[in-house]
């Protein structure tokens, strides 16, 4: 593999909703002998990664996924010209469909990704969870999808008070009642569209894990955290890494069962008996990425070198007590940068 | 009928339940008094004589042996401390910080 390589990021959304990008960006600024040039992929003209010139060396407004992927893949063959990428991470659950379709073209092209498969990014969607859960003898809530409004009483008669009612992609709201299913329902469905899905709500604490399949079934990384502040938005915004070896347990037989590839964060409730259900499992780094860097294991560092056929061995320890507090920080911004991106799409 | 049986437990003390418990291995204890569960991620603070209970019961193998550290060390009567160190055995054991064994 090269020492310098350009490597183009997206979800540089660093906001109070944050997007994986940024703490991507620092942990592979933080791999050691390799001289990095960042390229941001912006969706939007205030993400604020695109200012924060200190760790993105250059950005380009990219369309939406829902403009079609041959729109974003001719954004993507213009880039490329102009800064010759080596490797594209991908960050929003919502692009993550597109860039796994155009990622033989894009290997074409000379980027590489390291990406789930599509089936194993289809059957960890949160209305499959269920069927996954019973497929690989792991335990999820009782999770039941609704395709339409008429579908709503006949589905609430599984499930006792309170519901957990998800959107398709993000949100997720808590129903202590059918009135509240009902608002909930309608809220997620203008915004997110459908299926909508119903989970048992589960009382107990709840744990992430931040983890790293290499396609094969062998775990690269797993560090698990427990939130210690959580923002409106249900976002973590202070965090720890524990010294719970059933998390991982329960990580490497998820990663060895679908041989998983790139990163993932599992998020998992412990109920008062002490049994562990997984919640959800969302297909790419979480926003807290840089917390395992600073504990000891530079996943998407390890990830690209994958990308690349390194022969990179598992992850074996990592720093327990480690912690993360973000913070706000109003970024100055010169008006020609803003005006840049929005005319040039490029800054 | 739950609270009776608590009271007249808490009445008891260590020595007539005849109790032996030891602190986790993993959990972390400071100087100061910030004690750290790193299988939930949880912590606490304790007084200097909590300290000085967690660190004997990682020491000592049966909780008799701590009650007469602690005597040595303080002037109070027996009953008191008894009584005071099976609450706050109590409280580490809820807490998961602490097992029987």
């Amino acid at each position: 593999m090269k020492e310098q390589l350009t490597i183009a990021v997206s979800g540089l959304n660093n906001t109070d909703n944050p997007g994986p990008g940024i703490p991507v960006i620092r942990a592979l600024r933080d791999w050691k002998g390799k001289d990095i040039r960042i390229i941001g992929i912006s969706y939007d003209h205030l993400e604020p990664g695109l200012y924060m010139h200190d760790l993105v060396d250059k950005s380009y407004s990219v369309p939406y996924p829902s403009e079609g992927s041959d729109n974003l893949l001719l954004r993507l063959e213009y880039i490329h010209q102009q800064e010759k990428l080596d490797f594209i991470f991908p960050n929003f659950d919502a692009e993550l469909f597109t860039f796994m379709k155009l990622a033989p073209k894009l290997e074409q092209m000379g980027i590489k990704t390291f990406l789930p498969t599509v089936d194993q990014f289809e059957e960890r969607q949160k209305y499959r969870l269920s069927e996954f859960g019973e497929k690989y003898g792991l335990h999820v809530p009782l999770s039941v999808t609704v395709g339409s409004v008429s579908e709503v009483t006949a589905a609430m008669n599984q499930f006792d008070f309170p519901v957990v009612v998800k959107g398709k992609f993000y949100e997720a709201f808590i129903a202590y009642n059918i009135e509240q299913v009902y608002s909930y329902f309608n809220k997620l469905q203008s915004k997110w569209g459908l299926p909508i899905i119903f989970q048992q709500f589960v009382y107990g604490n709840e744990y992430n894990v931040t983890a790293l399949g290499d396609g094969k079934g062998t775990t690269i990384g797993a560090v698990p955290m427990r939130k210690l502040f959580i923002t409106d938005k249900g976002k973590a915004w202070a965090g720890i890494t524990l010294d719970e070896p059933r998390l991982l347990e329960m990580t490497h037989k998820l990663i060895a069962a679908n041989k998983w590839r790139g990163g993932m964060e599992l998020e998992l409730i412990k109920d008062k008996d002490g049994k562990l259900f997984i919640v959800e499992i969302n297909p790419r780094f979480p926003a807290w990425v840089y917390l395992p860097v600073a504990a000891g294991q530079n996943m998407p560092a390890a990830a690209v070198q994958m990308a690349f056929g390194e022969d990179v061995k598992p992850f074996t320890t990592y720093d327990v007590g480690k912690m993360f507090v973000r913070y706000s920080f109003d970024n100055i911004v010169n008006l020609s940068d803003f005006q840049n991106i929005s005319t040039t799409g490029e800054l | 009928m739950l609270s009776w049986v608590l009271i007249t437990s808490l009445s008891e003390g260590l020595k007539k339940c005849n109790m032996n418990v030891r602190i986790k291995s993993n959990v972390a204890v400071s100087d100061s008094g910030f004690v750290f569960d790193p299988s939930t991620g949880d912590s606490y603070s304790v007084n200097p004589i909590g300290v000085e209970i967690i660190q004997l019961l990682k020491e000592k193998s049966s909780t008799d042996d701590v009650l007469k550290s602690i005597l040595e060390r303080y002037e109070t009567d027996e009953k008191t401390i008894d009584k005071d160190l099976f609450e706050f055995i109590q409280l580490l054991l809820n807490l998961q910080l602490a097992e029987k064994v």
